[in-house]
This record gives C-alpha cells, structure tokens and sequence, in this order.
C-alpha cells in the first residue's frame, strides 16, 4: 500500500528530476498525530461585511494557540500561513466576490505546506434574494478551483452555515477542516445548520466515553475507522463475518477493541448488535456502517447472485440494522442524538465501469443518508456519509498497475489517500461537535476527476 | 479463605475450528494455537491487558520445550503478563479437568476469574530419541575423559537413529485406545449400523450448527480453517457401511475409520468467573458451573473397559445432587469413538452393571436421544485430546443460555488410564 512514486519524488534525487522534467509532484501529507498543534503557523482571516462568522473563527484560532493574522487586500506577510478562512456569509452582491479575490489572493501566495482555504458561506436555497442565492452558490466555484489551484499538500473546502446554525455549531467542522484530519479532503462543501452543539472537553478524545459499532473492522478501511475511534477514546465493538474472526481479532486487540463476528446480511443482525452494546452500556452512540463487498461485471453480464449480493450486504442490510437499532424500545440500540455514519464510495456518485451492482448500492446509501437524516432529525440523530475515493488498501493494490496509477493522481492533490484519512472523516461526522451536521455526503477523494 | 463455597459461572468460550492431522495446521505448534484461542477470547470479551485469577489448560501430547506451555500462552496474549498459569494434564479429560479446577477455585473465593483450556498437535508432535540411543549419549555426556567419550560413542548403532513414535496405546497392555474399545463393544454387543447411524448424526448436527450461526461466537478461524476440517455434512449411513473395519478383529469387528474420532489439531478455552466478576466486567454470564466428579476403573486386570469410567463418575455425580439421569435438557457425551458412546448409554439401562458395578438398586435408565451431542461431537468435530474439554463446555454453557434459566446439560468425557471426567452446568439468564 506504498505510493513509491509520492516517496521517490520527495528524495533530494527523485525531486530533482520531477523538478526538471516537470512531473507532478505529489506532497506528502500532513497527517494527525495524537496531541498535534491544529496548525503549523499563523491563519489569515478576513470577510465581506460584518463577517459574523468570524467571531467564533477567532475563538476557535485563539484556543488551539494560532496567530491571526486579520486580512486586508494590501496585506503582506512576513511568514508563511498556514491557512486562510473567508467569511463570505454576508456576501449578497457579486460585486462583493471581489473583496474575496482581492483578500485572498495574496494570501494564498504565502501559504505554506499542506496550507488551508476554508470558505464560509450561506445556504444558497436559504436565500430569498436571487443575486444573493447566486452569489453564495459562486462561492462553491470559487472554492472547487481553488482546490484544484492548491499547491503542497494544500486544500480548500466550503463551510455553509445554515439559518438555525448556533453560533457553536461551526467550531467543530472549522477544526477538522484546518487540521490535519482532514487531510485528503479538498474542493468538498459541507452544510451546518440546526443541532444541539455542546461544549467539547478535550478535542484530542472527542468519543471519549462513547460506545461505537463499525461493521467490517477486520482490515482495510474498516480496520483504520476502528483505529481512530478508538484513539478518539471510543469503546469499540468491531463487527465482521466469521470467517474474518481472526483478523477481526487481532484489530480488536490491538485498540482494547470488543470482537463481535457476525454476518450483517443476517435476519437477526441488528439484535444481535444491540445485545453486543447492552453489555457494555444501555444504549449505543454510533453505528459506522462500513461493511461492504464488490462483485464486478460488466452490467450485461451481472448474474442474479452478483447483483442481490451486493445490494444486499451494502444496502439492504443497512436498512435490516437500523431497523432494530433506531427502535427506541430496543436495549442497546441507538440513542437519541445518536450518529449514523455510513460509508458510500465516489462509484456511487459517478459510477465506474463494470460497478453498476456496488454503485447502486452506494449512490443507495446517499439516498438514504438524505431522507434518514430529515427522519431523524427531531432524535437528533444525525446521518451522514463518507464517499472515500482511491484508498489506498489491498484492494485496490490489486488493480492493474496503469489503472491504478490514473486512479491515484487524478485528483487535486497527485495521490491517493490512506484508509486513515477515511477514519478521520467517519470520526468527524461522529462527534458530539458535528451535532449540527446531517445528511451530508463528504467526499475522501483528494478532489478527484472521478464522479466530479 | 471464604467459609462457603460460591456460584461460577462459564461467560463464554473460544476454540479454533479443529483441523486433521497433518492438515492445514501442519505448522502450528500447541503453543501457537492455545495463544491464538486465548487472543479471540480476549477480543470476544475485551479482556485486553485484564489481569485473569489464572489461566490452567495443558496438552495430552507436549514437547520437553512445553514445560510451561500455558504460561507461555499467556505472556504471548494480549491478557496481563501478571495472569498466573499452569499446565493440566489428564489425558482427553485435560479440558474439562482444567475447567472444574479453575471453577473451584473460583467457588472458593480463591480467585475471581479465570480461563480453562487445552490444546493437542498430532501433526507437530514431538518425536523422541530411540531409548537406546538415549541411553548412549547420555554415558558419552557424563564421561570423564575424551577417550571415555568416544568409547562410549563408538556404541551407537544404526537401527538406533531411528526416532521413538509418540504411541497411542496403553502403557500397561500394550492395546491401542481403538483395540481396547473393540473388546468393550464386542461386549455390550454394540452394532455397526447403531454406531454408523450415530456418527451421521454428529455430522449432520455439527453442519446444521454452523448453518444457522451457532459457532459465530465461540469459533474464530485460524490459518485459513473456518470449520472444522474433519466435518463431512453429506455423510449418510450407505457412505459409512462401505468402511472396512480398524479396530477388532473378525467377523464381529465393527469400529471403521468413519466411527472413531480421528487424530486432530486444534485448541479451546473457556472463561470462568464470579457473578461479581462478569457484572463488572459487563459480561452476562451464560451457564452455572454446577458441579463435576472424576472416576477410574481397573481395566489392567480386565474387570472393565478402558473407556467405561463415565457411566460410574456419572452415577456418582447424580446422588450428590440429587438428580436423576433424565433431570437433563442435554446431553453431551464426547464421542471418542462412537461405540463408546453406545457402550455408556447400554450400561446405564442394563440393571445388571448397575447393580454389580454402581450398586444402584434400580439402573440409571435411558436417556432422550433427541438430547444428545444435538450440535454435534468429536467424530464430526474431531478429537483434539485435550481442547475436547473446552469445545464442550462453551458449546452446552450456550446451548443451556439459550433453552433458558434453570436448563440443565450433562457433560461426560472418558480419558485415557480408565478415566472418565463428567460434570452438570446449568442455564443461566
């Protein structure tokens, strides 16, 4: 699961000679350790407007010890920056989109490795102002290009507060963007609104205490979900089928993890969950539905059992689970202000060749996110999504290595990601701080060509 | 010490499907798979870096190397390295001995909580020096001057290098397990067809097990094995009569290759603890360790079969609690050879063991047969000597969890030496 080219062309040779032939040259990304500074040096702040947004921004820069730096367009820096946040909220003109070039602009000249861009906007359908709707909804152009225009490591993301967003409510999501969580996220807008936002205690353990099911935590992505749970102080139950029981074992131990085997596809699935969780508390916080199988054949030639057997383990047993788990009544089923987070894929979101079974299955799990999310809503139970993009894992280590290589640099920023970088986002939407986040569908993608 | 003994209870259990000798666990050694059934019950119940009471489990066959073969196990574990351990031996009795001297020490109040197990290799079983070769270098090793060495040396012999096979008869008569069990059946007058009939049944029950999930929590796969090696669901009494008899001799003989257990690899365990211990470890516990009785017969000098010690431990174990051979939801009896089974049910009914051999006044009687190794036993599992102990106490403690509180099973295991282990667990919320 090595990326060797990534590795050779940061080397003093390899570098070299991708500088002088003009290869790409992907970065090696930043990524977190357990008590990490947030960010590597000062931010740029700055606003059209009153920019109220910014005031928890501050806070959130203050609190994690960043030096802020407040933007103007003639502004010069002496260091470089580690990050740029824009409050375009108040933007109601087009005219105004200027005062983001002009800021911004210089700004980004002096950001540094794996910098950051977060834009903060309104709600575009939110408007009732159509030259307001219209300029909120440039703001997602903006940010998509500047993605695509980030050097070093560098991404760029969209933060849309909603009209019932709490003042609190931003911080959470303002943290993962800038931090180095969120490290092969880039070019993806993410919407804030309604929820009950509490206080965190110590951002380095936000699950502290909270009790987590992740399906299909024998290995690859499902495995590194399980990990960052479990350093975010989860208690993990980590289900597989039984055949996976002694890789599924071996995760287990090496977090603290309980081992629980069994096939999700199972009628009986969801109680059996629900018993596994009231041993250890009376009621569930996560469910992180990551379980999944492919079975690829071109359309024409996908059999009954190729189709059904997808559909059925990554979508249909989703529905059988949350079926008992979302049945207050049930001992060990999700709490009230619960997460569900499932794992979708950018197939589901563009399709692939030869995945017309696993990208219904997945663009299925983003219908679903959707409605569930508004379902839920007066639970406060949130639902969201994670659509990883090249993830590299033993799986797609087996793609042919042409393939394999347009799959990995075709996207913002030259690589694919780890299945770590996964985990992180799941974790993300998972937090008592993302209370305000739901029905949302974050890509892991490093903003890739693919399903864009 | 406590003044009076207290409840224990069986939490749950762990065993890696059970593999033929010389097959897919070719390679792993006792002490490699005891670990690797330690490590899926500490991820089955979150017992990573838990300091246990104990850990006692052993091996029927171990290498010189083994010595500690269960401490060992344990500091390669994810449990505590403080978790005290201790190697058991009792022949195939190992797994269930193990279990009833943890329990009783939990009963005592000695410990809290503790892990019952056993594990056999045949395939990397050890192999010792012909005795006279032995005997050789050990005179060259004590020899007081180089030229006394290679005198000493100068004697070994050809047909000494030829290695001491690990045997599987009796010290004392020299019989194999199998021969000794053709003359118990000869004797009860157990048929081929009762016996064939017998072990379709464990295969059948052993696959329908696995079918509807049963094994899910108290199998974790190993080296690419997820059932056992040895279970043959197809298996029909017409595929089993076409087997030529190996154990007796003539017209009678009635033991073939399909009615015994074969040789098999593999490991169990099983976790024991106070109702305290489960409660704050958040684990329900599944079965009540009841109670347990070993005997031993005299089969030297002929006056009863090897493997005829269950029916007078069992007689026995029923009058201390008041129970009767029918107070039973389950029955497991360990089917080492399915004769042997057979020879046990048969002398149980018959008022003339009873009376002469038991001194009961009136026979222990018949048993519902529909209660019987209803999951399946050793001749579909296979027969690792010491973790047959282990598989059958997690397996019943379940089957009991299930039925309900107050359920009751019977466990009954005959070991080698004319030995029998059997023991009562009973259901629990």
């Amino acid at each position: 699961m090595t990326d060797g080219y990534t590795k050779f062309v940061n080397g003093g040779f390899g570098k070299k000679i991708a500088g002088t032939v003009g290869l790409p040259q992907p970065t090696v990304l930043r990524r977190y350790k357990v008590g990490q500074d947030l960010l590597e040096g000062p931010a740029a702040i700055a606003g059209v407007g009153e920019a109220p947004a910014l005031e928890v921004v501050r806070k959130v820069l203050a609190d994690s010890g960043v030096s802020v730096v407040e933007a103007q367009a003639d502004s010069t820096y002496d260091s470089k920056l580690s990050a740029i946040v824009f409050d375009a909220t108040a933007a109601r003109t087009i005219d105004e989109l200027q005062q983001l070039r002009a800021t911004v602009g210089p700004a980004m000249k002096s950001l540094g490795k794996n910098g950051r861009i977060i834009v903060l906007s309104a709600v575009p359908a939110q408007e009732t102002d159509v030259e307001a709707a219209a300029t909120q909804q440039a703001l997602e152009g903006i940010t998509r290009s500047l993605g695509k225009e980030m050097r070093a490591g560098g991404t760029a993301n969209l933060l849309r507060i909603g009209e019932q967003a709490s003042d609190d409510a931003l911080a959470g999501p303002l943290r993962f963007f800038l931090s180095a969580r969120s490290a092969y996220v880039s070019g993806q807008p993410v919407t804030i609104d309604a929820g009950d936002v509490p206080t965190v205690e110590d951002v380095h353990v936000p699950l502290a205490g909270e009790v987590a099911v992740i399906t299909g935590a024998a290995r690859g992505i499902g495995a590194e979900i399980a990990k960052v749970f479990a350093r975010a102080g989860a208690k993990v139950i980590a289900v597989d089928i039984p055949a996976a029981g002694d890789s599924l074992a071996k995760v287990a131990n090496s977090i603290g993890a309980t081992a629980l085997q069994l096939d999700i596809t199972s009628p009986d699935a969801g109680e059996r969950i629900a018993k596994a969780v009231a041993q250890h508390a009376d009621k569930l916080d996560i469910i992180v539905h990551n379980a999944g199988i492919t079975r690829d054949k071109l359309f024409v030639n996908t059999d009954e059992a190729r189709w059904g057997s997808v559909l059925d383990v990554n979508l249909q047993s989703q529905f059988r689970m949350n079926k008992v788990l979302l049945d207050p009544s049930v001992k060990g089923g999700l709490k009230d202000g619960g997460r569900i987070v499932s794992v979708a894929s950018i197939s589901g979101i563009g399709g692939n060749r030869g995945q017309s079974n696993y990208a219904a299955s997945k663009a299925g799990v983003i219908g679903m996110v959707r409605q569930l999310s508004q379902e839920l809503a007066d639970r406060k139970i949130t639902v969201n999504a994670v659509a990883p993009g090249f993830i590299e894992t033993e799986m797609t280590a087996k793609i042919p290595m042409g393939t394999r290589e347009v799959g990995r640099r075709l996207n913002s920023l030259l690589q694919g990601g780890q299945p770590v970088d996964v985990g992180e986002a799941i974790a993300f939407f998972a937090e008592p701080s993302s209370a305000a986040v739901t029905g949302q569908v974050l890509r892991v993608c490093g903003q890739s060509q693919l399903g864009a | 010490m406590s003044s009076s003994a207290r409840d224990v209870y069986v939490i749950g259990g762990n065993r890696i499907p059970f593999a033929r000798s010389g097959g897919k666990y070719l390679k792993a050694s006792n002490q490699d798979m005891l670990t690797a059934v330690i490590d899926g019950l500490v991820a089955r119940f979150s017992l990573n870096g838990e300091r246990l009471g104990e850990v006692a489990a052993g091996a029927v066959i171990k290498h010189a190397r083994d010595f500690n073969l269960t401490r060992e196990c344990v500091l390669g574990s994810h449990l505590d390295p403080t978790t005290p351990a201790y190697d058991v031996q009792q022949a195939c009795g190992t797994g269930l001995q193990a279990v009833v001297q943890v329990a009783n020490k939990i009963a005592l109040g000695q410990i809290d909580s503790g892990i019952a197990g056993g594990t056999d290799t045949t395939s990397d079983a050890p192999l010792a020096v012909n005795d006279d070769l032995r005997k050789t270098l050990l005179k060259a090793n004590y020899a007081k001057s180089p030229a006394q060495r290679v005198q000493a040396l100068l004697k070994v012999r050809p047909n000494q290098l030829a290695p001491e096979q690990p045997k599987n008869s009796e010290p004392r008569t020299g019989l194999s397990m199998g021969e000794h069990m053709a003359i118990t059946a000869k004797e009860w007058g157990i048929t081929r067809e009762a016996q064939d009939e017998l072990a379709v049944a464990s295969h059948h029950n052993l696959a329908a097990a696995y079918d509807r999930g049963f094994f899910d929590d108290l199998v974790t796969p190993y080296l690419g094995l997820t059932k056992d090696q040895n279970l043959r669901p197809d298996s029909s009494v017409e595929k089993l009569a076409t087997l030529k008899p190996v154990f007796g001799k003539g017209e009678g003989a009635t033991m073939t290759a399909g009615n015994s257990t074969p040789l098999t690899d593999g490991a169990s365990a099983v976790l024991l603890g106070s109702q305290e211990w489960a409660h704050d470890h958040g684990l329900a516990p599944l079965a009540r360790f009841v109670d347990a009785e070993t005997a031993a017969v005299d089969y030297v000098h002929g006056n009863e079969g090897l493997l005829m010690a269950p029916p007078y431990a069992i007689a026995r174990l029923l009058e201390r609690n008041n129970l009767t051979l029918q107070d039973f939801d389950y029955y497991e009896i360990h089917e080492a050879f399915a004769s042997t089974v057979l020879c046990h049910l048969a002398a149980m009914e018959d008022a003339e063991f009873c009376k002469t051999k038991l001194g009961l006044d009136t026979p222990l009687g018949s048993i519902d047969r529909a209660k019987l190794n209803v999951n399946g036993s050793s001749l579909a599992a296979g027969h690792p000597f010491a973790a047959t102990g282990g598989r059958i106490v997690a397996l019943l403690a379940k089957m009991l969890h299930e039925k309900g509180e107050g359920s009751r099973g019977l466990i009954s295991i005959c070991a080698a030496g004319g030995q029998g282990v059997v023991a009562i667990l009973e259901g629990s919320k």
